[in-house]
């Protein structure tokens, strides 16, 4: 009996074992920038735009630094460096894994898909759609307006950023914000915001085309059961599944829930480029 | 027929691309004069070493480090409802103000260069040095509201002048005989605004209600006069007479005849 339980736990948390990880990650990154200001704490100092590592060297938003630059300000070598790595780790090794595996925001509107779903608030009235290129548009004009209006453009209304220091530094009347994303999200566009407007996640979609870690698909496994079409926050990104072998690109965000509720084993985390 | 089915479709794309320049145009426009209101921030206090406001909202980087490395919980990060560049560090004096470490922890850890050592670089025997000296800093300049100050009224008060960090050079007293009553002082406290820091420790310590003396940004606390008047009572100054060229109503070279705080000022 209790070893049907065990079996039972082990086989549930081994079918959430990336929802898991990606939350532990979340908020233990949480936890270490909150415990800077709250109980001065070395590791993690500042927040998500921004941060000092250890008392050693800095880490900043790549995105943030490019605003900042074409609204005419080089930053200091500090943050030049810091938004280098960061953007180089995406780029080169972790793909657009920022989004799911960091961002907080991220479980703001994973919450509202996971409510929209159950309270069965489909977008079959259609009554408002964008496209899923809008994002690109976004991240376009917000750097086409950043020397327009003097200031990164983005970073001034950024509802992410806005997020991290309110859960870090507090809200002010910030949450409205956040609710707003909320809503939008349950009610108006499934993944509204990180799936058709977000410049950030444009961003990293566009930058890390060449990511080592990558989904694998593999169509001789494949049953067609579609679970993972139920899943995905970017369904485009799948259109290859059960279709032809290979690796989901483009604005893929190395979720990894579309391996967990893949019982063919036809999705897994790969090497790009590689046979493993 | 297809000739028609391809000038449809070559209406329909045209007309897409329209709509997607409108909505790009309004989109832009919005964003646009939103980031221009939510950029304002004349009447705020930076940190000590911030560069001038305008490069400063385009500079910060909005990590909150200045505001963790505050001993005192002085600085705090704007939220949307705070009338300043949202994320941005800033102070209220009358609530905390900055007590002016020595050591300045909240400068050499800002990574993005909005707030710049350079700007309090402790200078030994003329030399810039890399070490801080936070007696440089312009934060802002303490003003007084004389019809507020109880000193002016003739009450004794020196709140501000002792809780001055710069005793006896930012704040002095002025003794003045009070005829009303013939026979007490005024104490009046006087802002020397070349020594100030704009720390606002003068605005935490006032006894009155509502602060008499608080600190306001120096872009919106300072005049110029300019450089067309010289004092004539005032050799050094003379000086500049027999330098300058030809008449001119513009500022020839300003850098020179600025104090060393004026960098934080708009020059137009």
């Amino acid at each position: 009996m209790i070893g049907n339980t065990c079996l039972m736990m082990s086989r549930i948390i081994w079918r959430n074992r990336y929802i898991i990880l990606r939350r532990t990650v979340q908020i233990g990154l949480l936890v270490l920038f909150g415990g800077a200001n709250w109980w001065g704490w070395k590791f993690l100092m500042g927040n998500y735009s921004s941060a000092y590592v250890f008392e050693t060297f800095y880490l900043a938003d790549p995105h943030a630094v490019l605003q900042t630059f074409a609204a005419g300000f080089v930053m200091s070598t500090d943050a030049i460096v810091g938004g280098i790595i960061v953007l180089l780790f995406y780029a080169l090794i972790a793909g657009r894994s920022f989004c799911s595996w960091v961002c907080p925001v991220n479980m703001i509107t994973d919450l509202a898909t996971y409510l929209r779903k159950k309270w069965k608030i489909t977008s079959k009235e259609n009554f408002f759609s964008i496209s899923r290129k809008t994002r690109y548009w976004v991240l376009g004009l917000g750097i086409v307006l950043s020397p327009i209006v003097g200031v990164a453009a983005f970073e001034i209304i950024n509802p992410i950023t806005l997020l991290h220091r309110g859960i870090i530094f507090g809200f002010g009347m910030g949450w409205a914000v956040i609710i707003a994303l909320f809503l939008f999200d349950l009610l108006v566009v499934e993944y509204g915001w990180c799936g058709h407007l977000c410049p950030l996640g444009a961003f990293y979609s566009a930058t890390s085309r060449f990511a080592l870690i990558k989904v694998k698909h593999d169509v001789n496994k494949c049953s067609m059961c579609m679970k993972c079409f139920g899943v995905c926050h970017e369904e485009q990104v799948l259109h290859i599944v059960g279709k032809h072998s290979g690796f989901i690109k483009n604005e893929c965000s190395n979720c990894g829930r579309c391996i967990e509720v893949c019982e063919d084993n036809a999705l897994k985390f790969s090497i790009y480029n590689t046979k493993i | 027929m297809a000739d028609t089915q391809n000038m449809n479709s070559r209406r329909d794309a045209l007309k897409t691309m329209f709509r997607g320049a409108g909505l790009l145009g309004l989109g832009g426009a919005a964003w646009g004069s939103a980031a221009i209101r939510l950029k304002a921030s004349e009447l705020t206090l930076r940190p000590p070493a911030a560069i001038k406001e305008e490069l400063f909202v385009k500079a910060c980087i909005r990590c909150g480090t200045c505001v963790e490395a505050c001993p005192y919980d002085t600085l705090q990060l704007a939220t949307l409802d705070d009338h300043t560049a949202m994320g941005t560090p800033f102070f209220k004096p009358r609530l905390i103000p900055c007590y002016m470490c020595t050591d300045v922890p909240c400068v050499p850890v800002c990574p993005s260069g909005a707030l710049d050592l350079k700007n309090i670089a402790k200078q030994i025997d003329g030399v810039q040095t890399e070490k801080p000296d936070i007696n440089k800093a312009k934060m802002g300049v303490a003003m007084l509201d004389q019809e507020a100050c109880l000193a002016y009224w003739g009450i004794q008060c020196d709140a501000c002048y002792r809780a001055c960090p710069l005793l006896g050079e930012a704040i002095t007293l002025e003794f003045k005989r009070n005829e009303r009553t013939g026979k007490h002082a005024f104490l009046k406290p006087v802002v020397h605004r070349d020594v100030c820091t704009g720390c606002g420790l003068c605005e935490h310590a006032c006894v009155t209600e509502k602060a008499a003396i608080f600190v306001l940004p120096r872009t919106v606390a300072t005049g110029r006069v300019g450089a067309h008047y010289i004092k004539g009572w005032d050799e050094a100054d003379e000086e500049r007479l027999k330098n300058m060229k030809e008449a001119q109503t513009k500022k020839s070279s300003p850098e020179d005849e600025l104090n060393d705080w004026e960098y934080l000022l708009d020059d137009e």
